[in-house]
């Protein structure tokens, strides 16, 4: 087998089984100080009724089991830490550690969320001054941080459209939404109660004007767009679209997951978005933890900033912050407390760091690496819509399927290169797509490798297909078989499953 | 900028090998009269000593030094520095979803772990790897049970956290469902009668929280036949999920959800937390959030992989089961390993603990003037009928730098001289004796015990 460049090389990882199959009667991995207060019968206290005398097959383990057993799965991971991690869409640039520092001082991190506001300045003052930064890199009038992800920002956004448009009359039926969106937008929609109408995109993957202008009607409460959109590439009519829904009393809401093409360089809030959301756990670097907690703070123009969740952060006059909780026409709570403050403060120590010609340097370099990783894989990999593109590129594994190949196995195949694979098959109007999106956190040496990785196995395509097709060769596991696992689920273990039923 | 890569000549050279003279070229697409002419207006750029030294300082401006005896839904137990140390490792906190299950086998086996935690914890089937928080996970327990029953009435107990009624409220408010409070009786537990008469034909679910928002252990099996004699769904929340330690897990739901920050996530002002659904195996199709399986790769080793897919949005976009994409994996993590490392014996030692205290504080405070109006049995949270001004008392608390509890009259009028008070491990004797004293500094009232009378409807 041709060995893969130099990026990656196998590489020892320890066996674990599962923390059930560590357990030992008796262990225990920490003890309590001794109790001050006499002690109490619990089976007396709580009554027979309600008592329970065990959680029965719960782990039994010491400190180091733990340690141990957590640091070898970790080793079976790859982050951002590891190395380039281009998932477009997904935004994977590097995590400074200043922040996990930051976020868990004490008092950031053990202030009670029904703290007395007094006694809260602290908190209450982080969570302001990062909604002013919001606010003004969007050109948006109000920021709700209260969202915890990007999903549940669009269901906010869609919720507040409604509102808005209830007090105009009505909520009207339709939300249009072009056949490149996300997952998420079509399902936030159908949550917020409204039914999906697909837009489809013109040639060049973009918002097609004159369906648009056909589709767009009285019962339309808005459109739903991404821009860039997840193509990268930015509406070249956004001006006109938003005047067109505008014209016909809709609103526009833009999915904001791709602002990294946009910050320091662009404001929606000037294009004509009335709404958006933002994903601090993608622009604003806040960490994905492997699928979370992210934040999906909601931004509006001033109609429909009556409408946002309470409650509100304000400042009084004295310069002290208060919580505002008197909002008759607010769409009520979306999640409890004020949403995942911790990302807040990631973030806005990202944008203290950065400032504002560093925030317009970073996005200038997300938008430079997309372009550069574009224009030399071009000549192999199909580009579908050859329009210019910002902070990441799709291309499409036509030319690969022809020897039976298809993205989901040239991104297999990056792992033995020693990269986290691309995006694959979104989005879905691109048959097979390779959606890259190397964020600025990579330099020149380290798109070099990974573009030379794509171009190798573009060869191995045409002269050993099978080297791909069986893909990864360097990891602990081969490919795993997801049509068993979801066939007969098996989600969770049981006393019965030994582990000598395994082969680890 | 210390956190980019690119030198300048990295940046030239790739300018000039796509035959650039600019980098504001490719920005060309962008309409210039849209582009920002001037730099944004947001302080920095700040070193990271500077970044440091403004976080310390709101640090300060905060209740660190006060004892906190603040519960409601966000609980302050003590955190092993061993999570810190392991949710840090940038394998685990830097990584994405894991779409790429042979680079993501660390994440999938923890998280597989934790659906089983759960579970066992809640005595469920199943679990799901986590959902945004308990507010939300109660809700999406809400619109699952709905597409399970094709019924569109919901009754959800007073005595949930407002909060997540008020959550449930926004979610449902445009599905055409119908929410129907339901009060409490004396006990200051659901009012069985009250729910039997609210619940019928048209009810998708009975939602209870247990413990309660006041604290007390709700009667899961009376509610739970009531229910299920009009065919509808129980849906158990816990917000206090350190309490299935001692209490009966409630077996007798079909959906049991709720908020894991207990198990050492910080408070943290409100989030990030972990919600958690767990639910009964015959479900598993309509459950919201992301589902960790067991399978094997080529040889046969066995390995772990997002499944069940087809429920998610990303597949099945407006019939998917839930919009959630992005949940709380890392607090999911978090959650994970305290549990590991407390184990069978050490969580019940911990339950144990909060127990005790929470009993100790209930009797020094009604020796000192206040009063347990509710009956039914509590874990480590209380409602106490305090006997002065509950705004002056917990002024006079905060000068002993005691938080006192949670005024309840915020959230039920009736309660307005109640405070919710919540005693874990981390509340020491000697503060519970100080807080004590206080009270009975404060002793405005004769006695208070004949109000409990007037609670009772
Ligand atoms: C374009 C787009 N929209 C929406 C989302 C959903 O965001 P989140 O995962 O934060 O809910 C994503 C992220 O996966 C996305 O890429």
């Amino acid at each position: 087998m041709k060995s893969p460049t130099s990026e990656a090389r196998p590489h020892m990882t320890r066996n674990e089984g599962l923390i059930f199959e560590r357990s030992a009667p008796g262990k225990c991995g920490v003890e309590l100080p001794p109790l001050d207060v006499p002690p109490v019968a619990a089976a007396g206290a709580l009554g027979e009724e309600f008592f329970r005398p065990d959680i029965e097959d719960f782990p039994e383990v010491s400190e180091l089991d733990v340690v141990r057993h957590f640091t070898r799965l970790s080793t079976w991971n790859y982050g951002i830490d590891t190395g380039l991690y281009p998932l477009g869409s997904c935004t994977m640039k590097y995590n400074p550690r200043l922040h996990e520092a930051v976020a868990r001082l004490e008092g950031v991190a053990t202030d009670h969320p029904y703290t007395p506001e007094s006694l809260a300045q602290g908190c209450l003052r982080i969570l302001a001054e990062t909604m002013r930064c919001l606010a003004e890199i969007t050109g948006m009038d109000a920021v709700s941080l209260q969202p915890a992800a990007g999903a549940q920002g669009e269901l906010t956004g869609l919720l507040l459209i409604r509102a808005y448009l209830e007090s105009q009359g009505s909520p009207r039926r339709y939300v249009l939404i072009p056949d490149s969106a996300h997952g998420t937008n079509p399902a936030s929609v159908v949550m917020s109660g409204y039914e999906v109408k697909n837009l489809k995109s013109d040639a060049r993957g973009c918002i097609d004007l004159a369906e648009l202008s056909t589709l767009m009607t009285g019962e339309v409460a808005a459109l739903m767009l991404t821009n860039p959109n997840t193509l990268g590439i930015f509406e070249p009519d956004i001006r006109r679209i938003c005047e067109i829904v505008h014209a016909k009393g809709g609103l526009v809401y833009m999915d904001g997951a791709n602002m990294n093409a946009l910050v320091g360089i662009a404001r929606p809030g000037e294009f004509g978005i009335d709404v958006m959301h933002l994903n601090l756990h993608k622009t604003f670097s806040a960490p994905h933890g492997g699928g979370g907690p992210g934040s999906g703070p909601v931004g509006v123009k001033s109609l429909l900033e009556p409408y946002l969740p309470v409650p509100i952060v304000e400042q009084l006059e004295d310069g002290s912050y208060t919580l505002n909780y008197d909002r008759p026409h607010s769409i009520g709570r979306v999640r409890a407390f004020y949403g995942n403050f911790g990302m807040a403060v990631r973030a806005l120590a990202y944008i203290l760091a950065y400032g504002p010609a560093g925030l317009r340097q970073a996005t200038e370099d997300a938008v430079l690496n997309a372009n550069y990783i574009k224009a030399r894989l071009k000549g192999t990999y199909e580009l579908p819509y050859d329009a210019p593109s910002l902070h990441e590129c799709v291309f499409s594994d036509r030319r690969q399927a022809a020897r039976g190949v298809r993205t989901g196995d040239i991104a297999k195949r990056l792992i033995d290169y020693g990269f986290h694979p691309y995006t694959t098959s979104f989005p879905l109007i691109v048959s097979g797509a390779l959606m890259i999106e190397p964020t600025e956190s990579a330099d020149k040496a380290e798109l070099d490798a990974f573009i030379d990785a794509l171009l190798s196995i573009a060869q191995e395509v045409e002269e050993n297909p099978q080297l791909v097709l069986k893909a990864p060769h360097t990891t602990r596991v081969t490919r795993l078989d997801e049509a068993a696992a979801a066939r007969k689920p098996v989600l969770r273990w049981k006393p019965s499953s030994r582990l000598r039923d395994w082969t680890l | 900028m210390r956190y980019l890569s690119n030198s300048d000549a990295d940046r030239a050279a790739m300018l000039e090998a796509m035959g650039l003279g600019s980098v504001d070229d490719l920005f060309a697409p962008i309409p210039p009269e849209l582009r920002l002419r001037d730099g944004l207006k947001v302080p920095g750029p700040l070193s990271e000593a500077e970044i440091f030294e403004f976080f310390r300082q709101a640090s300060s401006q905060s209740a660190r030094e006060y004892v906190s005896l603040l519960g409601a839904g966000a609980y302050h137990h003590y955190r092993p520095v061993v999570i810190d140390a392991l949710i840090q490792r940038g394998e685990f906190l830097t990584a994405y979803t894991p779409y790429q299950a042979e680079i993501s086998q660390g994440g999938l086996q923890a998280m597989f772990e934790f659906q089983t935690l759960i579970a066992q914890l809640t005595g469920m089937d199943i679990a799901n790897s986590s959902l945004y928080d308990g507010s939300t996970a109660t809700t999406e327990a809400v619109l699952m049970a709905m597409r399970l029953t094709r019924r569109e009435q919901v009754a959800v107990a007073r005595t949930v956290h407002p909060e997540y009624r008020q959550v449930i409220q926004t979610y449902l408010q445009h599905q055409g469902i119908h929410l129907r409070e339901v009060p409490y009786d004396g006990t200051g537990q659901v009012d069985l009668q009250a729910l039997d008469d609210t619940v019928n034909g048209s009810t998708a679910a009975v939602v209870v929280q247990s413990p309660n928002f006041l604290g007390l252990v709700e009667r899961v099996p009376s509610v739970a036949e009531i229910a299920h004699r009009h065919g509808a769904l129980l849906i158990v929340t816990v917000a206090e999920p350190l309490s299935l330690a001692l209490v009966k897990p409630p077996s007798d739901a079909d959906i049991v959800c709720g908020e894991a920050q207990s198990f050492g996530v910080p408070v943290a002002f409100g989030g990030p937390y972990v919600g958690f659904l767990a639910t009964r195996e015959q479900f598993v199709r309509q459950m919201p959030g992301r589902l960790v399986g067991q399978t094997t790769d080529t040889e046969g080793r066995r390995g772990f992989v997002l499944t069940l897919a087809t429920r998610e949005q990303h597949i099945r976009r407006e019939k998917a089961t839930s919009n959630i994409c992005t949940s709380q994996t890392l607090m999911a993590l978090n959650a994970t390993i305290y549990l590991c490392l407390l184990g069978k014996k050490g969580l019940r030692m911990l339950a144990e603990h909060n127990l005790a205290k929470a009993r100790y504080a209930a009797a020094q405070l009604t020796a000192a003037g206040g009063a347990l109006p509710f009956s039914a049995p509590y874990f480590n949270e209380f409602v106490v009928q305090v006997p002065a001004e509950a705004e002056e008392l917990l002024a006079a608390l905060r000068e002993e730098k005691i938080l006192g509890g949670l005024e309840l009259g915020r959230f039920y009028p009736e309660l307005r001289s109640h405070l919710l008070v919540c005693v874990t491990e981390m509340v020491s004797r000697a503060s519970l004796d100080r807080m004590a004293s206080v009270y009975q500094r404060h002793c405005t009232r004769e006695s208070p015990a004949g109000n409990v009378v007037s609670l009772s409807r």
